[in-house]
């Protein structure tokens, strides 16, 4: 029988479920800011999202695991996060391609699990209350104390702990577009689609210099999702805030989208419960159309402290709080949400065309 | 863009009867239509041929016709109502096609109706075979290698290029009708020439065969603009090779990576955005299931059974959604009725495991082919809802009523393990049974994989199972075992008699909401389901309501099945809103995803569970309410009363000791005899021996019975001792231990009643007669009501012994009773104190809402206080014949011949100011083509031959050319007619029955034989190919004799008239 663990909420919930993955010391414990996902299918794929790091997460689809474990779905090299909750997971994985169960890569990466408890519960919890701290220990006794970590808990340096730890490029160095990537948490989606059009893609680290990536000429930059709040980062707010004021054409996505917004003077504010899934329907506004989109953040734009010259071009069709912006004056655009042309997210892997083609325009003023 | 201002006055096309391929999730989708529509203040006119659907009700439409769902009879109503619009895609395939044909025609636009749903070319480019391909082809997405082709030779060269096994696919056919796989020339040859055949357009698909991949739907709903979202995915757990409404299915696909499932996806929205439908839509793919290789098979685009599944799986109404988008709105201009803050513009996401199961009729057709395929046998099917695949699993079988409570079969434990086996490989409604039998004794999950090609997740499940109960039978029942158990869906009853141990504390069931979110907006919907765990959603709702009404409970009817179909869930959605009005909340419980019983707004709250004793008393315990009512929600509801009884449940309305009373064979007999009301002799025997001598101390002819089923099932009528000594056989055989009934049986007029009761006095609505005499099951009759030859003196005396009865019984509410009238004396033959399937037609015919009379009386309420008098109600201005309608053509080697057991599926109503004018419309409904030429083909038992000749004589005289059989012939002759000889089967190869059935020569048949039922037999075989051919094949001589006056008759399709409900009454 496995292990009994609970996890202990800010507001003194307390959740009991049992073990899986990596085991917990009997005087150890793990924290984290505590949030769901209400995404069916894609549990690979929120394990390696680095947007991630730091939080304790909460699958509210009750079966997790089911078609194992497959390394080439993986969306960064490991897996960022706190704790992982689910209700049931799957030991018999069931998948051409699979390579074991989600249980042997916990442990491997050391990542604390907990099953069997009411997840519906505990999401509505969250969802109440608005998100909050959580602490897992394995001894009942300690549940005061777990309160009292819960309480107390800050995360930071999430950025730090998900960014690459080296520069590098990938695609073709003769390409018409060299973009540079700064990966604040990256999901590698993100640099698969610029190079599947083609492109050069410089990834570098979170806290490289404004100077230094502009010095090397980018075609493009983008400003990638990661974990946390563009508050905790002041230090790559100030580099963002050069980049977008040197006129290389910008594409801000998820924590890169509230950077940009927040450098250019934007108001940001904490959502009750963030948006975690893969079913937020997003309006298009300069064509009305809906488009159903993969999310995962919990801050946003206050649609009232727009940066100033900056356009309001997706809304979220549920809350209406801002998801996509354009900027007067400046080469950008930015998503909060997660574009794409694989993985479902049929349409709006235009973005990415767009983005192309903002280079396109600023290659041919260049000459 | 808003409501489209054009429109004011839609018409609405329903699906007509129910038939296998065409439930009940018809009359769901169309009444949210209607509902939709009356929403936006447009006119709504409906015409469905089916009267027990609630989308028929006053209510729902404006103008309603129940009339028959021809192509003559629409463009009437059209050129009548002039509708300014048409809805095409709510009425599943019936309702397309004759859109279809109404649009093509031009009939449509030179009568300035604009149609609403689908335009022509996208149900072109979904349903036509070759089209579909071009388009699928034209967007990159991969078809299975096929070829669409008009003739067999070409079908043969083609399935010779791909190689066997190949798949046949009829064009425009309902579910399949006519298709199949062949694994040869052989079978290609039979299965082919059929297939042709059944499609109207004599076309069919031929197509290589991909068994064994994995089936994978996606509903997907697209709006005007090209906005498109998923509703819900679902995974066959039966791979490609089974019909989707034959698999069980789970919501939503698990065993597909995300990049499957988002692969899928994708292909699903282009399709829909290629096809350019507005609405609703049905994609099905076959995936390979070891490479990311898959196929389109199949696209609806319109509502459909799997849409009707994922709207009560997610709680997303389709239905709803998609009429909305047909009149103009966009999906983002739509709000999500379920959170109602949120819009209709985003995916469901849900967080526990839906399981359907079908239910098949092979309980009823003891000799019907039970293999699955290509075709749809299943009647209707379970829905259950869990938080584990294993929990709604075990809860969907134990709610499909077929008595099981767990996945062990007894009957399969007598096997050996060869046996167990070699059955894995036979794909029929047991097969998941076998399987987990077959696991029991060791049989590999690999093993199983490669044999079935069912996926090894679903098998690993089952294994678990297995595994659990072995556990539980070994170890000590603690309360975390129990705990364990109980999450993975097992009964109280099932632990105690698994682990042979006491339950230790009783667990008591928790509810979850429905909220197509996953918890992520608060929600307003009162839609549940129970699992075993923390936090008990229901409890908090009910609190948080605060509401003082008293609450009553409403059991529901469960899956559609032979006997129990639509009717009962017409009455118990009636029942929850009569209760809503006499100011109760109101619960219902139902486990049947086709119904409108189980939309979550119809009471104030859903409980989607199955109708067993401890599921109904979880929900008891939660709800806590004044009484519960059974008495709408047929056998399933029925079966629960002694239990809740004794569990010392208010049983609003009729008691349970008056139910036992009618069922109790002894007790009504005393019942009678003291209100000296006869009823035919009869006798309990146990024996050969003694059924021998029951039946010669009656006379034959007599009808048997086990006595522990209602309802017809297994019933014969014996003749002579060989059909005693071959029914006391079976039944000998299967080891029953309860008795056997035989009763004397009378060859005479059997007459209906329906009444309300308020214990004290009696409303009888309508008497209704049958046209064929006793021994033809009263669901396979046709009725006429009011009753049309009954003398004063016999009807009176059917008044006072209804009343009689109905007081004795301390009947409260709806009371229906069966009689025989037989050299002018009344003999009762059932009394049922419940709803009954005429209740719906009975309602609106004769515009006495039944249901909501007798729930009043359930409440105390006094009839002559309620506004319809007592006694029997006013004579209609109108005569109504309902006419069955049977599924034969989906059934392979069911007999069709007509008997004490119930063989009809679904029904429909001919109305007319005379008796023949109501049975023309009646008989077209039901699908005569009314062909007044041709030939007829007679071939009778000999206890029929003394009537034959004067039905014989109609025909004749009509100018049919006679075709007869030796004997048959013989009496035809000796009438003085002219017949043509035709020689038995085994007499002439060359020429014979059988090759004239097949010569196209024949237009009706009629044909009865002593015994039936056997597939072997040479009548059964005729019938059979009757129906392959789609010959009207009439086995009852007073059918026949009904037939031949109708065709005698002035009516035509031009010249009846169109009755709209809602006038009739005024």
């Amino acid at each position: 029988m496995d292990k009994e663990m609970y996890l202990v909420l800010e507001n003194g919930e307390v959740f009991k479920g049992k073990s899986f993955g990596a085991e917990i010391d009997t005087k150890d414990a793990t924290m984290g800011e505590v949030v769901f996902t209400t995404g069916m299918a894609g549990y690979l794929e929120t394990l390696t999202d680095p947007s991630y790091c730091g939080q304790i997460v909460v699958q509210t689809f009750p079966l997790i695991g089911n078609y194992g474990l497959i390394p080439s779905d993986f969306e960064s090299r490991k897996c960022y996060l706190k704790a992982y909750i689910v209700r049931e997971w799957c030991q018999e994985p069931s998948n051409f391609r699979s390579e074991g169960a989600i249980d042997t890569f916990l442990k491997e990466q050391g990542i604390v699990g907990l099953y069997g408890l009411d997840t519906r519960r505990l999401t509505r919890t969250l969802r109440e209350n608005g998100t909050m701290n959580g602490c897992i220990v394995s001894e009942e006794k300690r549940i005061p104390e777990a309160l009292e970590a819960a309480k107390g808990c800050h995360p930071q340096g999430l950025v730090q702990e998900a960014t690459c730890p080296r520069n590098y490029a990938e695609g073709p160095e003769d390409s018409k577009y060299h973009v540079t990537l700064v990966d604040l948490g990256m999901t590698d989606c993100f640099k698969r689609y610029l190079l599947e059009r083609g492109a050069r893609v410089h990834v570098v680290g979170a806290y490289t210099k404004a100077e230094e990536i502009l010095k090397d000429h980018p075609d493009g930059i983008l400003l990638s999702n990661g974990p946390g709040s563009p508050e905790a980062e002041p230090e790559i707010l100030a580099e963002v805030k050069k980049l977008a004021e040197s006129g290389v054409p910008i594409f801000g996505i998820d924590l890169g989208h509230l950077m940009l917004a927040g450098a250019l003077g934007g108001k940001l504010t904490k959502l009750k419960h963030g948006h975690r899934g893969a079913n937020q329907p997003v309006r298009y506004l300069p064509t009305g159309r809906v488009y159903i989109s993969s999310q995962n953040h919990g801050y946003a734009v206050d649609m009232d402290g727009l940066p100033q010259g900056a356009k309001a071009t997706f809304v979220n069709l549920n809350d209406g709080t801002c998801e996509g912006l354009s900027y007067e004056g400046i080469p950008a655009l930015s998503v909060q949400f997660r574009p794409g042309n694989d993985e479902g997210m049929v349409d709006t892997g235009f973005l990415f065309d767009q983005f192309m083609q903002m280079m396109e325009v600023d290659a041919n003023a260049a000459e | 863009m808003p409501l489209n201002k054009d429109l004011k006055k839609v018409m609405v096309i329903g699906s007509g009867p129910i038939v296998i391929g065409q439930a009940a999730e018809f009359d769901y989708a169309g009444t949210q239509a209607c509902r939709a529509l009356q929403e936006e203040g447009l006119e709504v006119v409906l015409i469905n041929s089916n009267p027990a659907t609630i989308m028929t009700d006053e209510a729902m439409a404006d103008h309603i016709y129940i009339e028959p769902l021809t192509l003559e009879t629409v463009k009437r109503i059209i050129e009548k109502e002039k509708p300014d619009s048409i809805l095409s895609t709510l009425g599943g395939q019936t309702g397309l096609t004759l859109s279809m044909q109404l649009a093509k025609e031009g009939f449509l636009e030179s009568h300035g109706v604009r149609l609403l749903g689908a335009r022509p070319d996208t149900i072109d480019k979904a349903e036509d075979r070759q089209i579909f391909k071009d388009t699928m082809l034209s967007i990159g997405e991969p078809c299975i290698p096929s070829k669409v082709v008009n003739d067999l030779e070409s079908a043969l060269e083609f399935a010779d290029e791909i190689g066997y096994p190949v798949i046949i696919r009829p064009a425009f056919t309902l579910g399949g009708t006519g298709g199949g796989i062949a694994s040869d020339v052989e079978e290609m040859k039979e299965i082919a020439s059929n297939g042709l055949r059944m499609s109207p357009i004599t076309q069919i698909l031929v197509e290589k065969c991909i068994s064994g991949w994995k089936e994978i739907e996606f509903e997907v709903i697209r709006d005007a603009k090209g906005n498109s979202i998923t509703v819900c995915s679902m995974e066959n757990v039966d791979p490609v090779g089974v019909h989707t409404g034959d698999s069980i299915v789970l919501a939503p696909a698990v065993t597909l990576a995300n990049k499957e499932y988002q692969m899928l996806r994708t292909a699903a929205i282009n399709i829909v955005q290629s096809l350019g439908v507005e609405g609703g839509c049905n994609v099905q793919f076959a995936l390979h299931p070891e490479s990311m290789e898959y196929a389109v098979i199949e696209v609806n685009p319109r509502v459909s059974r799997s849409s009707a599944l994922a709207s009560k799986a997610t709680g997303y109404p389709i239905a709803k959604v998609a009429t909305k988008i047909a009149i103009g709105y966009t999906l983002d201009e739509i709000k999500n009725a379920v959170t109602g803050t949120t819009y209709a513009c985003f995916e469901p996401t849900i967080d526990y495991a839906v399981v359907k199961l079908p239910k098949w009729p092979f309980d009823k057709f003891v000799y019907a082919k039970r293999t699955l395929g290509t075709q749809m046998k299943a009647t209707g099917e379970v829905m259950a809802i869990g938080t584990s695949f294993e929990q709604a699993l075990m809860k969907a079988v134990r709610g499909a009523e077929i008595s099981l409570d767990t996945l062990n079969m007894p009957r399969l434990k007598e096997l050996s393990d060869e046996e167990v086996f070699s059955r894995v490989s036979e794909c029929n409604d047991e097969r998941l049974f076998v399987i987990f039998e077959a696991l029991k004794r060791g049989m590999s999950v690999e093993k199983i994989h490669e044999i079935t090609m069912i996926d090894e997740w679903f098998l690993n499940k089952l294994l678990h199972l297995v595994r659990f109960e072995e556990e539980l039978a070994k170890t000590e029942l603690t309360q975390e075992l129990y705990h364990e158990a109980k999450v993975l869906g097992y009964p109280d009853k099932a632990i105690e008699r698994i682990s042979g141990q006491k339950i230790p504390r009783h667990e008591r069931a928790v509810f979850k909401m429905v909220d197509t979110c996953a918890a992520e907006f608060a929600a307003q919907t009162p839609y549940f389901y129970s699992t075993y765990d923390e936090e008990n959603e229901a409890e908090e709702f009910i609190a948080a309501k605060q509401d003082t009404k008293p609450t009553i409970i409403v059991f529901g009817s469960g899956p559609i099945r032979i006997g129990q179909g639509i009717e009962f869930d017409y009455a118990s959605v009636h029942c929850v809103w009569s209760l809503k009005k006499a100011g109760y909340q109101v619960a219902i419980v139902n486990n049947n995803p086709e119904t409108v019983s189980t939309d979550f707004d119809t009471a104030d709250r859903l409980y989607f569970e199955p109708l067993t004793p401890e599921d109904v008393m979880n929900i008891i315990e939660v709800e806590k309410p004044y009484g519960v009512v059974v008495a709408f929600g047929g056998q399933t509801a029925i079966k629960l009363t002694k239990f809740l009884d004794q569990a010392g449940v208010r049983i609003l309305g009729t008691q349970a000791d008056s139910i036992d009373m009618a069922e109790d064979r002894e007790r009504f007999d005393e019942l009678l005899e003291e209100l000296k009301i006869k009823r035919p002799q009869g006798h309990t025997v146990f024996t050969l021996e003694e059924a021998l001598g029951a039946a010669h101390d009656l006379g034959y002819p007599v009808l048997m019975r086990p006595s522990y089923v209602l309802g017809g099932q297994n019933m014969i009528i014996a003749h002579s001792d060989d059909d005693i000594r071959e029914y006391m056989d079976i039944i000998l055989s299967h080891n029953i231990e309860n008795p056997v009934l035989i009763d004397k049986y009378f060859m005479g007029i059997e007459i209906e009643v329906d009444a309300i009761c308020d214990g004290e006095d009696i409303l009888i609505p309508g008497i209704m007669e049958h046209i064929e005499r006793a021994g033809v099951h009263s669901g396979d009759s046709i009725a006429v009501y009011p009753a049309w030859n009954l003398s004063e003196s016999l009807s009176q005396k059917i008044i006072n012994h209804s009343k009689k009865l109905a007081v004795a019984l301390k009947t409260k509410g709806l009371v229906n009773i069966q009689y025989v009238i037989f050299d002018n004396e009344v003999y009762v033959i059932e009394v049922n104190p419940r709803s009954s399937r005429t209740i719906p037609y009975i309602s609106k015919v004769a515009g006495v809402p039944m249901v909501d009379l007798a729930t009043r009386c359930m409440l105390g309420e006094k009839l002559k206080d309620m506004g319809y008098g007592t006694g029997l109600y006013r004579r209609p201005q109108y005569m109504c014949v309902k006419v069955p309608v049977f599924s034969f053509e989906k059934l392979i080697d069911v007999d069709v011949q007509l008997g004490p057991e119930m063989k009809s599926t679904g029904e429909v109503l001919g109305i007319g100011r005379t008796l023949d004018e109501a049975l023309y419309k009646g008989l077209v409904a039901a699908g005569y083509k009314m062909k007044k030429d041709g030939g007829i083909f007679i071939t009778v038992r000999d206890r029929d031959k003394n009537e034959i000749a004067e039905i014989g004589e109609k025909y004749a005289k009509m100018g049919f050319k006679l075709y007869a059989t030796a004997g048959t012939a013989e009496i035809l002759r000796d009438a003085g007619m002219t017949v043509i000889e035709v020689p038995k089967i085994h007499e002439n190869p060359e020429y014979n029955s059988m090759t004239l059935v097949e010569s196209g020569d024949i237009n009706y048949i009629i044909s009865s034989s002593a015994k039936g039922r056997l597939p072997q037999k040479d009548s059964v075989k005729i019938r059979r190919k009757a129906v392959e051919h789609s010959i009207p094949c009439l086995t009852s001589l007073d059918t026949a004799n009904a037939l031949a006056d109708s065709l005698m008759s002035k009516y035509s399709q031009d010249n009846t008239e169109l009755v709209e409900l809602n006038d009739m009454k005024h």
